[in-house]
């Protein structure tokens, strides 16, 4: 039932769907498998990512899992689904390390130390652009807090499975991660400014004021994590009446830092931030697993690879503010040459639904081959969220998360015909438009209830047009009109 | 660093001076400020043709050459002489001094042009308030142009071209009658340069239903809370088109009024006013005047309200324009799309609805061109827009002519662009591959007829750092 619920977009806006029966779905139910659980598909192009391209290939799953890649397949069940895929290419599930979607909130701005909120709380596995993503071929999320913080909050890394309970969006044993950032952002210095609603500054409201909220946190929380260890040693030496330390949510997700258990991604643009970062974690003894946005990055791989920590980036974007006008779209080409693991993320809903072209990209720019600009959207961001095991490539035993697609998916030309999470279908072209004119019919009875009436016909005077709450589709602080990234 | 931020000062003849004042608010604000910054300012890799380009007389042989008006030619030329397109074909006679550039392998596709743009007009949109010149104060701003807030030497331009996009129309953007755009070549040392047409078209958003603010994003939400109920809203809308319909017929009547002055002496000659003299042109459906319009209603009102007015309309927007297919086909209305990468406009519209906009568009006849929309930073993606709608439903050819031939006409500009014919301006971009396709390289690249260098604020912030151990 809950399963239903959630797949009927409509019910989200309008309070009449049980009028119309709440039988009609306004997208596709993601299709179960075959009693069998295996599906195959055959003569493809496999894009494996990391064992090379296969012509004229098959492959099988099995129980959710790719049971095999090769020539002449054969399913063990008569009843498996088979797909023929002449022509077409089949490559992993997008991995974007960089999103907001289906989040309800965003910043916890009130604190520039907010490491004890978490993503996982404000979830809505109903929103519609999940469903797009999907369209895209993109199956893995990374959802980050935004960028207000120093320190922001605790992510969730998600698989797409867009019509079921939120649950089995959580993508199991994905590492636990936290959003930092700096720069522009959590100096606040491009928050809008409304009669009435005008933002008290807040500390710091300089690059000097980050590194020492940065400094002053990790030095609290080694002195925390130094008080646990203490109390744990002494009960482990058998002293009875010891009186635990008091428990510290704030710092709790900051000692796993040090601990080396809870992956750090971190917002930044400037050269000299993305340094300081670096030295500091190095000095606290800590690693920072992703840096995010990085922009100029390019302009320090070498301290990067050196420190370890990967790059997701934006393939193209630039100039939308002043951190920003040193972006190059060649960045991930130079990160990727001095051995950084680089990837190229969204951060917003609809790039979320074209990564394939915003990977292409970086063969042009920087002249990346066609596979490193295939890992940049798959393993690459895979590895960084530390789910290489699980998805980002096809071999036998990951997770059928993958998608086939009508042409290669570096080419413009082509689109998604069926994505698939686990085994199972969440998006599949066909069913969508098979599924348009249920849709239409539903709309065309909505609009007759009489709340939707105009004045004149019966109803009360409806508001005027108004969009949702939008959706916190980017993490800057200023909600600019455009609306996405950065 | 000093030395070079010394030369950077003796070099700001070339900014406006609105850019200087905020590279200098950058150092005091930022205390540093990093290379990639003077590298804009820095030209010592720039020669005079990356900022006027070298002219001459060329001839690109052996290539594939896609005219977009006809056939391909598989392997051809074209002669570039005094900023024009001299020859094409597969055999052509090379004129004395020529310069010859081998393009085995590779294709010669028309500049593409982007209809939808504040280019030049913004350099950082946020933060960074003293570098945009978008929007004027006041609703009703016929004479504010375009023309002369473009910056030659925003960092924009080069990055723009050396992506295949040659010209593009920078449109003003606020009040009701936003001003006027200009239609550009991305390549001059001037505005005046640049120009293709510096009054090109008039800028109109088109009066909508909507909650008190107006606008989008998060600042419209917040005033949204207020919303009026729909009558009121309608009213307002009402009164907006009425203000608009009064401006216009008050410029009919200036211009028939200096006309009757001017044929007859003792007829008074009105006061001059430059607002509505502006406007003029517009009335007398000698410009075109373009209607920023997304939703079905307003695309139908704004057709409309051009038919009363006799204008030259284009549809700028054009999110529902499918839906008012038969009317716009009706009234030979072109539209330019500007937002196929956006998401759908409503939470139950299909997936691919912007994706396949275009598409229905073509398949009803009717005029259209596909665009960006607006931030200068994202032109050069142009073609991937297009490459879009080719993946739902709109054949290639129309793709790279919705980019090209199609937004040229829209202009009116079809006898200088947007396609290789003898005659027209020189706007020529060669390739490895197919234009649309976000894997191809620019190999060679003419702006009226100059050949210009693959070089901007990207590859040199490239070079710079590309080998940085």
């Amino acid at each position: 039932m809950m399963r239903k619920l959630i797949a009927i977009m409509l019910v989200a806006l309008v309070p009449m769907w049980s009028a119309v029966g709440g039988t009609a779905l306004a997208q596709p139910q993601p299709q179960k498998r075959g009693a069998s659980g295996e599906t195959l598909i055959r003569n493809a192009t496999i894009l494996t990512v990391t064992r090379g391209t296969l012509q004229n290939a098959d492959l099988l799953i099995r129980d959710g899992k790719i049971a095999a890649v090769g020539s002449n397949l054969k399913a063990n069940d008569a009843n498996a689904r088979v797909i023929d895929a002449a022509g077409k290419f089949v490559m992993p599930g997008i991995v974007d390390a960089h999103s907001h979607s289906m989040s309800d909130a965003v910043n916890e701005g009130t604190l520039s130390v907010t490491s004890m909120v978490r993503i996982h709380d404000i979830l809505n596995p109903a929103a519609v652009n999940l469903y797009r993503a999907l369209a895209g071929g993109t199956t893995t999320l990374n959802i980050l807090h935004g960028s207000a913080n120093t320190i922001g909050g605790q992510n969730a890394v998600v698989k797409i499975k867009y019509g079921r309970p939120l649950e089995e969006f959580i993508f199991p044993g994905a590492l636990p991660g936290i959003k930092f950032a700096l720069g522009e952002n959590v100096k606040r210095a491009t928050q809008f400014n409304i009669p009435g609603l005008q933002q008290p500054r807040r500390y710091p409201a300089t690059r000097m004021g980050q590194e020492e909220v940065l400094r002053d946190s990790f030095t609290r929380a080694r002195d925390y994590k130094r008080s646990w260890d203490e109390h744990r040693a002494g009960t482990a030496r058998g002293e009875r009446n010891r009186i635990p330390p008091k428990r510290d949510l704030q710092l709790e997700p900051l000692v796993e830092i040090l601990e080396g258990r809870r992956l750090v991604h971190a917002h930044c643009y400037r050269a000299d931030e993305i340094v300081m970062l670096l030295n500091l974690a190095d000095e606290f003894g800590f690693k920072i697993k992703t840096l995010q946005h990085v922009l100029e990055g390019y302009k320090v791989a070498p301290e990067i690879a050196r420190h370890g920590a990967g790059a997701s980036l934006f393939a193209d974007n630039w100039a939308y503010k002043i951190e920003a006008y040193d972006a190059i779209p060649h960045a991930a080409a130079i990160l990727v040459r001095a051995g950084v693991v680089v990837s190229i993320n969204s951060d917003s809903d609809e790039r979320a639904r074209r990564l394939n072209i915003d990977a292409a990209k970086m063969m042009k720019y920087g002249g990346l081959t066609e596979e490193e600009a295939m890992r940049l959207i798959t393993i690459n961001p895979a590895i960084q969220l530390g789910v290489q095991d699980r998805v980002g490539s096809l071999e036998v035993g990951k997770d059928a998360d993958l998608a086939i697609w009508t042409g290669h998916p570096f080419s413009t030309y082509s689109r998604v015909e069926t994505t698939f999470i686990d085994g199972d279908i969440f998006f599949d072209r066909q069913q969508d438009l098979a599924r348009r004119e249920e849709l239409r019919r539903e709309r065309e009875e909505l609009e007759k209830a009489e709340a939707n009436r105009p004045p004149g016909e019966g109803g009360q005077p409806p508001g005027a047009p108004r969009g949702r709450r939008p959706a916190h589709t980017h993490d800057d602080i200023n909600f600019d009109e455009e609306g996405d990234n950065r | 660093m000093k030395g070079k931020k010394q030369k950077a000062k003796s070099k700001g003849e070339q900014l406006k001076s609105a850019t200087v004042f905020f590279f200098f608010a950058c150092v005091c604000l930022c205390g540093g400020l990093s290379s990639g910054v003077l590298a804009q300012q820095d030209s010592s890799q720039r020669g005079p043709a990356f900022l006027s380009g070298t002219p001459g007389t060329f001839v690109i042989r052996n290539a594939r050459i896609v005219t977009v008006s006809g056939v391909d030619i598989e392997n051809g030329s074209v002669v570039i002489k005094d900023g024009r397109i001299e020859q094409v074909g597969a055999r052509v006679k090379t004129p004395s001094g020529a310069r010859e550039i081998n393009a085995r392998g590779l294709s010669v596709y028309p500049g593409m042009i982007d209809l939808s743009t504040a280019m030049g007009l913004v350099e950082i949109p946020q933060g960074a308030n003293a570098t945009v010149d978008t929007s004027e104060v006041g609703e009703m701003n016929p004479n504010a142009r375009a023309f002369y807030g473009i910056n030659p030497h925003s960092a924009h331009i080069a990055v723009t071209r050396v992506n295949g996009v040659t010209n593009v129309l920078s449109l003003p953007q606020g009040g009701l009658i936003s001003g006027q755009a200009a239609f550009i070549n991305l390549l001059g040392a001037t505005p005046a340069e640049m120009a293709v047409t510096p009054a090109a078209a008039l800028v109109v958003n088109f009066p909508r239903v909507v909650a008190a603010g107006g606008g989008g994003g998060f600042l419209a939400f917040l005033l949204q809370q207020q919303a009026p109920n729909i009558t009121e809203a309608i009213t307002q809308r009402d009164r907006q088109v009425e203000g608009l319909r009064k401006m216009l017929r008050d410029a009919e009547a200036y211009g028939r009024s200096i006309d009757a002055a001017a044929r007859d002496t003792s007829v008074p000659r009105p006061d001059q006013d430059i607002v509505l003299a502006a406007l003029v042109p517009y009335v007398r459906g000698e410009q075109p005047v373009v209607f920023r319009a997304d939703r079905e209603a307003d695309i139908r009102a704004a057709v409309r309200f051009a038919e009363e007015m006799k204008l030259r309309a284009i549809i700028l927007g054009g999110t529902d324009a499918w839906k008012a297919a038969q009317l716009l086909k009706e009234k030979n209305v072109p539209v330019v799309l500007n937002n196929t990468l956006d998401l759908p406009p409503n939470e139950d519209a299909p997936y691919d609805v912007l994706y396949e906009n275009a598409a229905k568009l073509s398949q009803a006849g009717i005029r259209f061109a596909i665009a960006t929309n607006d931030d200068p930073a994202h032109v050069r993606d142009l073609p991937y827009h297009a490459g879009m709608s080719a993946a739902f439903g709109l054949p290639r050819a129309e793709a790279l002519k919705a980019v090209t031939l199609y937004p040229a006409q829209i202009m009116n500009a079809a006898d200088k662009l947007g396609s290789i014919e003898v005659g027209k301006l020189a706007n020529l971009v060669v390739t490895d591959g197919d234009l649309l396709d976000a894997r191809t390289n620019i190999r060679h690249l003419f702006i009226n007829g100059r050949q210009v260098p693959l070089v901007s604020r990207h590859t040199e912030l490239y070079e710079q750092f590309k080998s940085r151990k």
